[in-house]
């Protein structure tokens, strides 16, 4: 039969409209407005679960996101998410759910032998088991708990989905759309602030859609449709429901996701399935609620199980009774609206009450009622495997420690109220200790640290008529605050009925001759008996018995867990609860989706790409590209079936034969320009920058203070007082930062500004033999001999109409200049060279054949210059001024730097001139030592050097000066290779450097 | 995620700037000799205090200036900014 415990005409569901769905491949129907739980329920489901260590059959715990237990794989829109809370996800046509951690079925799951297994998984079973033999680990021991502890199963496909990020700014940020928040969002609106109210559910209105309170003559439901109706018309008033606020940051940030998708039927490609809001907010307004807490008692988890307020939910919000034959086991008088519900849809409730007999509204209500109360009595365990079938029930005794009469009474469920737990996790997060308020044996905020403040019940108010009042209050303040005037609200007036105090019964007693466990936590399966063997092998802090036990560690953040924890700790250590302390809560509340966290930052959106106004034609000529921070570089260009070592050399072998043109437009560029530029050059480089003339460049290396080399590059005087100097292109922003320190901090009397020009040129370098023949012909009214333009020389020029700087600067060893022009030019000057280059047999070169080429030439870059050298360790000593001061060089005289075997860059070749070196490769004397065996060195770049054909690398070396001719071994575990090499020069050809001055 | 006022701009996201240490490290003159022991405080030593710290932040996505923050490192509360010439 369908739909069996649907409650006629009660609830907010729409009944018009019939919504089908599948639980673990069973077809079902459920109606709009439904939670997959409540359809669920609706059609007698309970079991819906095994629990996480014991593979027991677990049921519905709870109507929200305290929810431990329901936690599903969901299949909707054609993508799978594991560990959906099946209380928070709202029913959809085609909504598709399984169980997670049973196989092969929630009815029969072989993994529940471990259940009969249990004295084998006490706490710290993990921790004491799984630690020898050592040799274990990998083979035995972690794919089993692997596989025991596999809950939902994470899709291995592509997130189709679109999630999105949204940045908002608010005066007043309410959380929790209760009557505390409602009051207070409505008053400070009034006053005209910015306002936004996030609530988590579907439906606005938190406790007032359940409880039997009246506010100004309407039912709470009412009162919260009409505030709620009111706010939207506001335009300084953002209200938003399926928005879950789970974290709270400094300088109040707080982060939200909205569910903007999964409950649509259908929705445009264009629509987020989910939105990240980042809010900035002025003033926070926490209004969270309180979540009920459980009594605990035998085989609490059994199907059937589950908290009264949670029954009451079901009945209220969605018509659906969880049972016919219900048992209310409560110490408090909320339960006792629960009973009355089901005693109003026609159920049989009878309610079990841990206090003494005792007189109030709602007792006497139930009592008028005609429904069965027992006081004195508590539900020692539930029977019944898959679901409740009896109750195994005691009346207690007058200490409340053993049981006078024990007896079975049959219920098909069994709602549990072991009063109220303020929801804390937002004030804690935003750095607010707690303090534990004796009367209502919980926690709540102590001071605001940020500019917010709790209100209501999550600050232990559990009267309306307080919340309201609390709620208008703060509302006022805020508007005190934000526009310097009182609201004019009036405060309604408020009907409810008056609780007796609640009892301090946390967890019933078990006689010694009757067998349950007592859960605590129920998603991470933690017992009573674990946290008594816990404190039994001396573990004392709170901190430390939740790590070993695993209470409260799971996706709950044991919201129903963690305060019968500690109950039970200060009852065993006789403490009280303020002195066990609690744990610290952390981010996020509840769990996220990580396609919510990327957002649209996902593929090539992850960060922003940079190309170079040449690049489409790099694409055109078969460019395989790098990544060089977020430029694109071509590495090399495929002609035919080149791989990528054949085209590399093809190309590095053109340079060195004819001439090759390169894309140097990400090289970093920057103008120094000011009266003080030559001094202040002369402080940030090594070398010498006083004289140099106008028009002409000269390599720097520049060092950090602790003397280790932080960039190397060319600068030219363009004239009088301006420099254009050029970084590598992975140091570019840092050099610039490093520039502005010091200009700005520490020699603010330096007349000099400096500022990135990297965008503002396109730049190709153009090198080897042939390159002055391609350059004369691209500028035929220049005379560009070598005594007019030597090298390091600089002039300008006209490309075919088009201004252009000439540097002739080499970085592959060879003759070689660098043409910059502005970059809407750059396509043109890079196509008119090889137009004009083609007799000359110009060819394009990537970064694969740069770094052969300069590799072989001994020269470094970033391999080398990786904070870890000195210039004397790369062969750049020569470049260091000895006669004037410059960053970094009091470090240089630090004794560890002037030892005598002081690493060194070297060359290395294999003996056998054929196999090539491993980059990363550690240098050592012998092979085979035993380990650790010492490292001399590592091996920094490596190429195939096209002017010798065989293969070469470079490496720095521990006294390398002193190691030329020698043999060693390069060993890369990481490629199962060791190669025996010979030291050799860092120089492999045109030792004097004559090519680039001929 | 902080809020700082860059003393130039006004208030943004901490995701702005990048965090540039200790602004009361001064370093030694040039073209003087530094005992080893004054270089050594310069280049490395550094406090790991808890409370108000006076501190370099550097708007890079922004104005591209270099100012000094008095935040507390417990708390991130930041009490004031000021720019490189005031004294805060
Ligand atoms: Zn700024």
């Amino acid at each position: 039969m369908s739909q069996e415990f649907r409650i006629k005409e009660k609830g907010y569901i729409n009944r018009n409209k019939l919504i089908n769905f599948k639980f673990n491949g069973k077809s079902y129907t459920g109606y709009e407005g439904d939670t997959l739980a409540s359809a669920l329920l609706a059609n007698g489901i309970h079991l819906v679960g095994r629990s996480f260590k014991y593979h027991r059959p677990r049921g519905f715990f709870a109507a929200g996101v305290d929810e431990p237990n329901a936690k599903l794989q969901v299949k909707l829109n054609g993508h799978s998410e594991p560990n959906v809370n099946a209380t928070e996800i709202e029913l959809v046509e085609g909504i598709s759910a399984t169980s997670q951690n049973c196989w092969p079925s929630v009815d029969f799951d072989v993994g529940a032998i471990n259940n009969l297994l249990n004295k084998f998984f006490p706490a710290g079973f993990y921790y004491k088991t799984f630690m020898w033999p050592k040799s274990f680990w990998y083979k035995i021991y972690e794919p089993f708990i692997r596989k025991a502890a596999g809950l939902g199963v994470a899709s291995t496909e592509k997130d189709r989905e679109r999630y999105e990020h949204k940045f908002e700014y608010c005066d007043l940020l309410v959380t929790g759309s209760g009557p505390a928040g409602l009051a207070s969002a409505y008053a400070a609106a009034k006053s005209g602030a910015k306002v936004i109210l996030a609530e988590d559910k579907h439906r606005f209105g938190g406790s007032l859609l359940m409880d039997d309170v009246s506010i100004d003559n309407l039912s709470g439901k009412d009162w919260a449709d009409k505030i709620i109706s009111e706010l939207k018309e506001m335009p300084n008033v953002t209200v938003k429901n399926r928005s879950q606020i789970f974290g709270y940051y400094d300088h109040n940030m707080l982060v939200m996701f909205e569910r903007t998708g999964d409950h649509l039927e259908k929705k445009s490609e264009f629509t987020p399935r989910q939105r990240l809001w980042y809010i900035r907010c002025k003033e926070v307004i926490l209004s969270t609620g309180s979540i009920e807490r459980p009594i605990v008692f035998g085989n609490n988890d059994t199907p059937g199980v589950m908290l009264s307020s949670g029954a009451k939910e079901y009945m209220k919000v969605y018509g659906v009774l969880v049972g016919r034959k219900p048992i209310i086991f409560t110490n408090n008088d909320s339960a006792y609206e629960t009973a009355i519900e089901f005693k109003n849809n026609g159920a049989d409730p009878l309610i079990l009450d841990t206090r003494k007999e005792q007189d109030s509204d709602l007792i006497n209500e139930a009592k008028n009622k005609g429904i069965n109360i027992k006081f004195n009595h508590a539900v020692i365990k539930a029977n019944g495997y898959k679901k409740v079938k009896s109750a195994t029930i005691g009346e207690l005794s007058e200490d409340k420690t053993k049981y006078d009469n024990i007896s079975t009474i049959k219920c098909d469920c069994i709602c549990v109220s072991g009063f109220w737990t303020p929801s804390v996790h937002l004030t804690s997060q935003s750095g607010n200790k707690l303090k534990f308020n004796k009367e209502i044996d919980a926690f709540i905020p102590d001071k605001s640290k940020q500019n917010e403040i709790t209100i209501g019940a999550a600050n232990g108010s559990f009267t309306l008529h307080d919340s309201i009042n609390a709620g208008f209050h703060a509302g006022n303040e805020v508007s005190k605050k934000i526009n310097n005037k009182n609201v004019d609200v009036q405060i309604p007036t408020v009907t409810e009925k008056k609780h007796n105090t609640h009892d301090k019964f946390w967890c019933a007693p078990l006689p010694k001759n009757i067998k349950a466990k007592r859960f605590v936590d129920f998603q991470n399966d933690v017992s009573v008996t674990d946290i008594e063997i816990a404190l039994r092998e001396g573990y004392r802090s709170i901190e430390h018995v939740k790590r070993y036990t695993t209470l409260g560690m799971a996706t709950d953040q044991g919201r129903t867990s963690n305060l019968n924890g500690l109950q039970l700790v200060s009852n065993i250590e006789n403490k009280i609860v303020p002195e066990v302390g609690h744990t610290t809560f952390r981010p996020p509340f509840t769990p996220v989706t990580i396609g919510t966290i990327v957002g649209r930052e996902v593929g090539k959106h992850f960060m922003p790409t940079r190309l170079t106004p040449m690049h489409n034609w790099h694409i055109k000529n078969n460019a395989v590209f790098v990544d060089a921070g977020a430029w694109k570089r071509p590495r090399y260009y495929k002609i035919g079936n080149e791989n990528m070592l054949e085209a590399a050399n093809r190309e590095a072998k053109n340079v060195r034969d004819k001439v090759g043109i390169c894309d140097v437009t990400t090289l970093g560029k920057i103008d120094v320009k000011g009266p003080d530029a030559a001094e202040f050059l002369n402080r940030v480089y090594t070398n010498a920058w006083m004289k140099l003339p106008i028009g002409k460049a000269r390599y720097g290396v520049m060092l950090r203070e602790d003397g280790m080399v932080m960039d190397d590059g060319t600068t030219t005087r363009i004239s009088e007082n301006h420099y254009h100097m050029t970084t590598t292109t992975a140091q570019a922003a840092n050099v610039l930062s490093h520039l502005e320190y010091y200009l700005q901090i520490v020699w603010p009397e330096l007349n000099v500004n400096v500022l990135s020009t990297t965008e503002q040129w396109a730049g190709a370098a153009l090198a080897g033999p042939k390159s002055r023949d391609v350059l004369a012909k691209l500028f035929p009214n220049l005379n560009v001999s070598n005594e007019s333009l030597p090298f390091m020389g600089f002039t300008e020029g006209d490309l075919f109409g088009v201004p252009a700087r000439i540097f002739r600067i080499s970085f592959s060893g060879e003759l070689a200049y660098e043409i910059n022009v502005k970059s809407d030019h750059g396509l043109f000057m890079w196509e008119k060279i090889m137009e004009i280059g083609k007799e000359f047999g110009i060819q394009p070169y990537g970064t694969e054949a740069l770094s052969t080429l300069r590799i072989e030439m001994g020269h470094v870059a970033g391999p080398e210059l990786d904070g870890r050298t000195i210039p004397y360790d790369v062969s750049l000593d020569g470049m260091v001024s000895k006669k004037k001061d410059f960053i970094g060089k009091r470090s240089l005289s630090k004794s560890a730097f002037n030892q005598s075997d002081r690493q060194k860059i070297v060359g290395l070749v294999p003996i056998d001139r054929k196999t090539s070196i491993p980059e990363g490769s550690h240098l050592v004397i012998d092979k085979n030592a035993k380990l650790p065996n010492p490292k001399l060195g590592h091996v920094s770049s490596s190429c195939w050097s096209v002017e010798n054909n065989n293969p070469f690398s470079l490496a720095i070396l521990k006294d390398g000066k002193n190691m030329i001719g020698k043999k060693l071994f390069a060993v890369s575990p990481l490629k199962n290779k060791s190669i025996e090499v010979e030291v050799i020069s860092s120089h492999y050809v045109d030792h004097e450097g004559k090519r680039v001055r001929s | 995620m902080l809020h700082i006022k860059c003393p130039y701009c006004g208030i943004r996201s901490q995701n702005e700037f990048a965090y540039g240490g200790d602004a009361s490290v001064k370093r030694p003159e040039l073209n003087k000799d530094v005992p080893d022991k004054e270089w050594d405080d310069f280049v490395y030593n550094r406090k790991s205090l808890r409370g108000k710290h006076i501190e370099l932040w550097h708007h890079v996505s922004g104005c591209r200036q270099w100012f000094k923050a008095q935040r507390d490192t417990a708390t991130h509360e930041i009490f004031k900014t000021a720019t490189m010439n005031e004294e805060i």
